[in-house]
């Protein structure tokens, strides 16, 4: 007899495999586990099984035991209990572990079942692969090459379907190549909660389609490109751009809130073509919005800051360090941060806060909250600042303290890190009567005013870490080389924090950790390249009495404790 | 041997003159009676009679009735539905049009009675849009029943009540699976859903625990709560109890529906002698002997091999007209008693272009929900048109076959069998008249039969 190696753990049988799961895992998932691949198009761990593909078939068997005396039948010849196959082929994703249960993935029978199966889909799909976007990573070439006979007996006319449906803004539909698996359906149904897709006509002239005056246009709309096994939803910002494996792949955070949706990069000498999910279970699962898809394209924008600036004339980096350095030695220093900034900028900031006797401001950008994963607190970073001691409490909606200071003349230099100070509530008045140290990406009212400009690196262009809602510490890497001109913002910092008198710091990451992991006690023991791929939650009760602006969201509940990390190996 | 007489219950008053389908007409002819002792009695026991009459369902795989009740989830806590499932759709098959339209009061009755057994409240009966008169005798005969206390709230002063609604279909042949019939009246696309986990049973209608039982079913629940289950099971054969309409069409002299005692009538009384035997001039070639999904049997072929006869058992060896017409003689000898659809083909029917009728059958009423059926009943039936319409090649036959293989014991549904059931035993069958339908398809046909597909 098979024991099951702890009370929640059922121990199956997978292709002569023992192999110990969590009870309610699915054959699919069991058998990943065993490095044993079951094929599938429709089933997708984060949506309903439908189990319509018919890809996953396998043959299951269970121990035999007597009908009457529940005793287990051995089989004479091996001295084990004997397994009773049933005779048809079962669906992997809805059969659920049973202890004790049997699988056989290398049988005739399976290989003649997804061979039928890879023909089926193949008869009525346009073969278009060398003109579609989805040649390189689509789930029906590789199962082809993988399970298919390798030829065709079909010789009849194939099925003729609309081309070119504009499902929604973002959102292609080309009808020939789908599979009909239904994935997008429910994708819209039970994770966007907008049930807009379905099919139309019956049998295989069924045909993917919006509801008559609907449109795929929510927030989430591209996830459904993302989880098409075939061609058939392509993004209309990515199709015809780029062939996917030439692409290099670079994993990184969704900056535009403080969910912190984990994503990778995709790019290619230096261009950014497009941004995908990267599965995290405890933040995003699979899932991102459209809207934090399109965050690369402030890489190559118009309004980049391309060259220092000194007093309205251009210069040369060291120039304007130099500059500012002199600037801050005057005294009567602020530095308004920024939540956008990563953790390490915000460690520097806070540095430099310190050097030069500067209170310190943080930009507030708080909006509606959508409930998954775009979360109220726009900023994907105000944690981060919290944790480096950049400031002590939540930013309030507008600067203006630091406005009456400046009124007052007690304030003579605003260090901004990127931040309009005006947007934040500084009028133009106000703005004339200090000298700005600007150190940003994209041109703004505070840049067009400052005395000082010195470019710096968006989130794609540089390393570093962002704390999001949940208090997890989340890596972001450099995808594309810095935009000519620009330079990174952790040595201007670093470089500012030396000439204000400070200590001399890391001006990369990885020389700045051990001072980061030796000064923050939430960090306390961390270094940066033992953070996982998923993050690291952080102890959070510091801040348990603050008043944060997100609500609930996937994987996030306001108040709640942090959610308990499962033990990683 | 001569062929038994028939033993109409079901259909005892469908061609009675002067017999209309009103409950005045019904109550003279003892209607309602049934249904006023049953609620003197306790659900249970009514159970236990359908259980002790062996009755085996009418709509197609005769799964037994006492058990499917018996399988109810009942401690849920949840509410119990019964759905009726009047989506006559197959093929060759009649029966339950002429129960709704010649004696609807008899199918109400065998839903109440359904239903007090239950403790059902609450009954949708499932009628296939092709039948607009059926629904609307439907709601008129319920209507009538309410009127008179039989349906509705506290029937009979009994304290138990229940309500019958009935919903139209909107003409798909899909309709007719239990779970896609479920989903259809939950006002989504009728998609099969996959058991495990969605057995009716458990989690049915509104994922609540539902019986959904055929309209012939009904009507003999009915008989069984009257005669009791003993005395209904002593009634056909054992195994195989009670009465059985077989719904005879095509190449016959006297096409129609007859009600027979089930087992004790043979295909070839049947056809010879109740229907009357081929038209003139003409040979039987083949026949399916249960709707059209049900896989053909060819005239002139002979099965051998052991049955169970009480507890023994003994060997049998029959020609194609001596095949007793019951679920299990027509199960062993590879086919299926089905839905009682008998299709009746001659010698003036080319095999090929049937098959390309059912298969253009099949290809437009698959749902589309799952890859093998949805492609393989269209690839069959593209390959058949092609064959009748354009070139026929030797090797089709041999792809149709393999098509069909590729379809059955994968699907989400039976969908997948019924349609590759025919495909398979028409080439098992008729494999050489498909090898030589391109030459057959060149020479004249004598006698003006018009094509089929």
């Amino acid at each position: 007899m098979i024991q099951p190696a702890s009370p929640d753990l059922v121990t199956v049988n997978i292709d002569g495999r023992e192999v110990s799961v969590p009870r309610g895992t699915n054959v699919i998932e069991a058998a990943r586990r065993v490095d044993v691949d079951v094929p599938f198009y429709c089933y997708h761990p984060k949506l309903t099984v439908v189990g319509n593909c018919r890809m996953c078939l396998v043959e299951m068997g269970m121990p035999a035991v007597d009908p009457a005396t529940k005793a287990p039948i051995m089989d004479p010849a091996t001295g084990k209990q004997r397994i009773n196959w049933i005779p048809r082929p079962t669906i992997a994703c809805a059969t659920n572990v049973s202890p004790g249960l049997h699988i056989r993935t290398t049988t005739q029978m399976v290989k003649e079942c997804r061979e039928g199966v890879m023909e089926f889909l193949l008869i009525n799909h346009p073969l278009d692969c060398p003109i579609c976007d989805q040649a390189g990573e689509c789930k029906l070439q590789e199962q082809a090459t993988g399970y298919g006979r390798g030829y065709s007996r079909f010789i009849e006319d194939k099925n003729v379907k609309p081309k070119r449906t504009l499902l929604g803004p973002r959102v292609m539909l080309d009808d020939e190549r789908c599979i009909l698996c239904s994935r997008c359906v429910r994708f819209s149904k039970e994770i966007a909660k907008d049930d807009v897709l379905g099919f139309t006509d019956r049998g295989s002239y069924s045909t993917l389609a919006c509801y008559p005056g609907k449109k795929l246009e929510n927030n989430y709309s591209l996830n459904t490109v993302d989880i098409c096994p075939v061609g058939a939803l392509t993004s209309t910002d990515f199709r015809f751009k780029m062939r996917v494996w030439f692409l290099k792949q670079t994993n990184s955070i969704d900056t535009e809130s403080s969910a912190g949706a984990n994503t990778v990069v995709w790019s290619r000498e230096g261009v950014i073509y497009r941004i995908t999910p990267r599965q995290n279970d405890g933040v995003n699962d699979t899932w991102m919005a459209d809207s934090g898809r399109v965050l690369y394209k402030q890489v190559r924008d118009a309004g980049r800051l391309v060259s220092a600036r000194v007093n309205g004339a251009e210069s040369a980096p060291d120039f304007a360090v130099t500059a500012a350095a002199a600037l801050l030695a005057a005294g009567g220093v602020a530095v308004v941060g920024s939540g956008r900034s990563s953790v390490e900028e915000q460690f520097l900031a806070a540095k430099l806060a310190r050097a030069t006797k500067a209170a310190t401001w943080l930009v507030s950008r708080v909006g509606q909250g959508d409930g998954l994963l775009v979360s109220a607190d726009r900023n994907p970073n105000v944690r981060g600042a919290l944790v480096t001691g950049l400031i002590a409490g939540l930013p309030s909606p507008a600067l203006d303290e630091l406005g009456r200071a400046i009124d007052a003349g007690t304030v003579k230099t605003v260090v901004s890190l990127g931040e309009d100070l005006v947007a934040a509530g500084i009028t133009e008045a106000q703005l004339a009567k200090v000298a700005v140290i600007y150190l940003g990406t994209h041109a703004d009212a505070t840049s067009a005013a400052a005395r000082i400009v010195i470019p710096t690196l968006t989130v794609f262009e540089k390393h570093g870490t962002l704390v999001n809602q949940q208090f997890r510490i989340q890596r972001f890497a450099k995808a594309v080389p810095g935009a000519t001109g620009a330079t990174d913002d952790l040595l201007i910092l670093a470089r500012l924090v030396s000439a204000a008198g400070g200590p001399n710091l890391g001006a990369d990451v990885g020389s700045l950790w051990p001072s980061i992991a030796s000064e923050v006690p939430a960090l306390a023991t961390m270094s940066y390249g033992d953070i996982p791929d998923t993050g690291l939650l952080l102890d959070a009760t510091p801040w348990a009495g603050l008043a944060f602006a997100e609500g609930p969201g996937l994987h996030h509940k306001p108040g709640a404790p942090a959610p308990k990390e499962a033990p990683r190996g | 041997m001569a062929a038994p007489e028939q033993r109409r219950i079901i259909f005892r008053h469908i061609d009675e003159p002067g017999y209309t389908n009103d409950l005045a007409c019904y109550q003279r002819n003892g209607g309602y009676e049934v249904l006023r002792k049953a609620v003197l009695r306790k659900p249970e026991e009514l159970i236990d009679e359908v259980k002790k009459s062996g009755l085996r369902g009418r709509g197609g795989a005769g799964f037994p009735c006492g058990v499917k009740w018996s399988l109810l989830d009942r401690k849920s806590g949840k509410p119990i539905y019964l759905v009726v499932n009047a989506d006559e759709s197959e093929p060759g098959t009649f029966k339950d049009r002429y129960i709704i339209y010649k004696d609807p009061h008899q199918l109400i009755e065998g839903i109440m009675i359904t239903c007090f057994a239950n403790k059902v409240e609450r009954t949708y009966i499932y009628i296939r849009g092709e039948f607009p008169d059926g629904a609307t005798i439907l709601e008129k005969a319920i209507a009538e029943a309410r009127a008179a206390n039989l349906v509705g709230p506290n029937i009979l002063g009994s304290g138990y009540g229940c309500e019958i609604y009935v919903h139209r279909g909107a003409g798909a042949y899909i309709c007719g699976e239990e779970t896609g019939l479920i989903e259809s009246l939950e006002g989504k696309r009728p998609y099969p859903r996959i058991k495990p986990p969605y057995f009716p049973a458990v989690l049915g209608l509104y994922q609540c625990p539902t019986i959904v039982n055929n309209v012939e079913t009904l009507c003999h629940v009915k008989h069984i709560a009257d005669m009791g289950g003993d005395a209904y099971a002593k009634i056909g054969t054992p195994g195989n109890t009670g009465t059985r309409i077989l719904c005879v069409s095509g190449h016959v002299q006297r096409p129609g529906y007859y009600e027979f005692e089930v087992g004790r009538v043979t295909l070839g009384q049947l056809l010879n002698e109740v229907c009357g035997g081929p038209l003139p001039g003409r040979t039987f070639k083949a026949v399916i002997p249960g709707g059209s999904s049900a896989k053909i049997l060819k005239f002139g072929e002979r099965f051998k091999g052991k049955r169970k006869v009480g507890a023994e058992m003994v060997d049998y060896d029959w020609g194609l007209e001596d095949v007793p017409m019951d679920f299990d003689s027509l199960g062993m000898i590879g086919t299926m008693g089905g839905s009682g659809g008998v299709i009746v083909m001659d010698d003036s029917v080319s095999m090929v272009e049937a098959l390309g009728n059912i298969n253009a059958f099949y290809s437009h009423e698959s749902c589309g929900q799952c890859t093998p059926c949805r492609e393989g009943s269209l690839w069959m039936k593209k390959i058949t048109g092609r064959m009748v319409h354009g070139e026929a090649r030797p090797e089709d036959g041999a792809l149709l076959k393999s098509v069909a293989d590729q379809i059955a014991g994968r699907t989400i549904c039976a969908f997948g069998e019924a349609c590759a059931w025919p495909t398979q035993s028409f080439i098992a069958k008729f494999g050489e008249e498909f090898k030589g339908y391109a030459e057959a398809k060149k020479k004249p046909r004598g006698d003006g039969v018009p094509e089929l597909v």
